[in-house]
């Protein structure tokens, strides 16, 4: 007889322990489909290795492919730390991406100091009304967020789609359906000469630490997570859970804004409707990740950048379909959330069913 | 005016309400299934992928149409194991593992559709379901046509409509998933498993959703696209709530909804001039929507729902 008991010896380590476990893991998993579609095992890891370390620019490149992803899982964190589902990182990106080609691309002709905040102000501010929507219909009308939230995503896209085409079409694109390009004093400064990464690196980083800090220590940090460990509690004690929700959907939505606004303003310069692979979703796995801890989110993006980034170049070198990447970012997810139960929980044998009487 | 009434009174829009519907009462009816139970099934979306993958690849690689039906089935019964593990005996949240099976499921697919077909360009194709075409019946005006132009999973979906009511309210087997769903302690206390309820619902759920995937690559079209499913999983999800988890509902509400996307895309074609295209592309997940927070204020949820039950627990 097996009896599962809540563990009452802390195990600070497996906090830690456990995520990397599970990335680890999940990467080890991975030979299963490289030896099925017969790749060659050590030539693979080896490329994937030095995909990410190989040069600086491989490096730079792992850094600019991480950038939208600690947006996105900020962004992730901070509304399940709240028990706000938000499922709707992608559409907010899109939203963010929106705005500031929207103000970025001519209509406003400012200098840099003026310009650049500007934008990422409208892509802040696009991106949390994009989350308002959702959270208002869950706190007014009781409608599951998880599904106006994932449904958004696809109107947010269509949006995106008629836009391009229409109004914010670019009259030199030669007929793609794409923005005008940024002003060049819109876009953020690259980090480093020849290389793609730009300030949208250092701006995530600097707001992950803010987030780590607020959540940690601020009040406001102690409301979202008294809300979300238990709401009516919360409520009893005289917390706001309503407004301490549209304060979670809110900052949430505005971070995935600017993983939007970084993707246009830092790296490509102009909106295009397949701006994100998919960033919004595979936010959530870096937050889950990261036991949705802000600093955690920076190493789980991280993680998750060299991933995909690995993945592309041992893709092309052993000639294995780049969906891999997908695959062992999803395994990661399935693998810390059984982690989760182990750091929680104990399995313990029991002689017979009896003793299961308290 | 007259121009809508033309379209709803024409046989050729009933019929295609009803293949629009098809892979929605397959999915409603999936998570209709694992919701009685206590358990949200976000893992639609990729079981969708994984049924619409695997099914369609069974018969490239020499099945029968049938034998991919099979095939399809057991993918969704695969995943739906992965979910029931995580959340039923673990009692993980079930949003989490639910959206970590459907990126499992979806990335699996495309990784295996990509390893089995390596250098096609264009989707190769498979000879799908044809429509029944019942001698005699098929010659009744109008109902003979938008009932029997269509294929048989169509019918199987409207005869697992009255299997799962019948199994639901009129079996002991459906008054147990009932209660597990409102009330798992007591379905404890009379000596039955609260775990083999649920995963045996959750399990079972996730295969008919699969089945929604597969009408897509063997009836609707012949070919597997990525993105094919398109959010139609997270709009069944929308739609059970709608239909306040009656499969009676379900199917109307599933057959009300591909009425309106098929009367779009017919406005499409008279209108489009006025209103632009992507107006209508993003109606059926608007009305979702709509439908989601009308029916939210007096939805009954199964009591139990994303309450994990664990079992020596008072």
């Amino acid at each position: 007889m097996i009896r599962i008991e809540p563990r009452t010896d802390g195990a600070r380590h497996l906090t830690y322990g456990i995520p990397i476990l599970s990335a680890m893991i999940a990467l080890a998993l991975a030979a299963i489909p490289l030896v099925l579609s017969g790749a060659p095992l050590g030539q693979a890891y080896y490329e994937l290795f030095k995909g990410v370390f190989g040069s600086r620019f491989a490096f730079s490149e792992m850094l600019t492919r991480a950038t939208p992803l600690i947006f996105t899982g900020l962004a992730a964190a901070i509304a399940f730390r709240a028990r706000l589902w938000n499922i709707g990182a992608e559409g907010q990106l899109y939203l963010g991406a929106l705005a500031a080609v929207s103000v970025g691309t001519g209509v406003f002709d400012l200098p840099a100091y003026m310009l650049i905040p500007l934008i990422l102000f409208s892509g802040c501010f696009a991106g949390a009304l994009g989350m308002a929507v959702p959270a208002y219909f869950k706190t007014r009308f009781g409608a599951d967020e998880v599904v106006t939230t994932l449904l958004l995503n696809f109107i947010i896209l269509i949006f995106v789609q008629f836009m391009l085409e229409g109004p914010l079409k670019d009259p030199m694109g030669l007929g793609w359906p794409q923005s005008s390009p940024i002003l060049d004093q819109g876009m953020l400064p690259k980090l480093m000469e020849r290389m793609r990464i730009h300030w949208g690196f250092v701006i995530a980083i600097v707001i992950a630490l803010v987030a780590q800090f607020m959540l940690s220590r601020s009040t406001w940090g102690f409301r979202l997570r008294a809300v979300g460990e238990n709401a009516s509690a919360a409520r009893h004690a005289g917390i706001k859970v309503r407004y301490t929700l549209m304060s979670a959907a809110l900052i949430s939505g505005a971070l995935a804004g600017l993983a939007g606004v970084s993707e246009v303003a830092g790296l490509k310069g102009y909106l295009t409707s397949d701006l994100s692979p998919g960033f919004g979703y595979t936010g959530i796995v870096v937050a889950m990740l990261a036991g949705l801890s802000p600093a955690g989110v920076v190493v789980a993006a991280l993680f998750i950048a060299s991933v995909f980034v690995g993945a592309d170049s041992m893709s092309r070198a052993v000639g294995v379909s780049s969906y891999l990447a997908d695959l062992v970012v999803s395994t990661a997810l399935l693998c810390v959330l059984l982690g989760g139960f182990l750091a929680r929980f104990k399995v313990v044998r029991v002689k017979s069913a009896r003793s299961l009487q308290p | 005016m007259m121009e809508i009434l033309e379209i709803l009174l024409s046989e050729s829009f009933w019929t295609a309400s009803l293949r629009i519907a098809t892979p929605l009462i397959f999915g409603v009816l999936g998570a209709l299934i694992c919701e009685k139970s206590g358990v949200l099934n976000l893992g639609i979306e990729g079981i969708f992928v994984a049924g619409a993958m695997s099914g369609w690849l069974a018969v490239w690689l020499g099945a029968g149409l049938w034998g991919g039906i099979v095939v399809a089935a057991l993918a969704g019964a695969f995943f739906g194991l992965i979910h029931a593990i995580l959340t039923v005996p673990l009692g993980l949240s079930q949003h989490v593992s639910g959206l970590g099976v459907t990126l499992f499921a979806t990335s699996l697919s495309y990784f295996s559709y990509r390893t089995a077909l390596p250098d096609v360009s264009s989707p190769p194709r498979i000879e799908p379901f044809r429509p029944l075409d019942v001698p005699l019946l098929s010659d009744i005006p109008f109902l003979g046509t938008v009932l029997f132009e269509q294929t048989a999973l169509t019918w199987l979906a409207i005869v697992m409509v009255f299997f799962v009511w019948y199994v639901l309210e009129r079996t002991p087997l459906g008054v147990a998933i009932k209660a597990v769903g409102d009330n798992p302690a007591s379905v404890d206390a009379q000596g039955l498993s609260v775990y083999a309820l649920r995963i045996g619902a959750v399990v079972t759920g996730s295969a008919l959703m699969a089945l929604g995937g597969a009408f897509l690559t063997m009836s609707a079209f012949d070919a597997f696209f990525f993105g094919m499913v398109n959010g139609r999983g997270w709009i069944c999800i929308a739609l059970v709530i709608f239909a306040s988890w009656r499969p009676g509902k379900a199917l109307f509400g599933a057959i009300l909804f591909g009425a309106f996307d098929a009367l779009q895309v017919r406005l499409q074609t008279e209108v489009g001039a006025m209103i632009p295209s992507q107006a209508f592309l993003a109606a059926p997940y608007v009305l979702s929507i709509l439908a989601l927070v009308i029916a939210a204020r007096r939805a009954e949820y199964p009591r139990a729902l994303l309450i994990p039950w664990f079992k020596g627990q008072r």
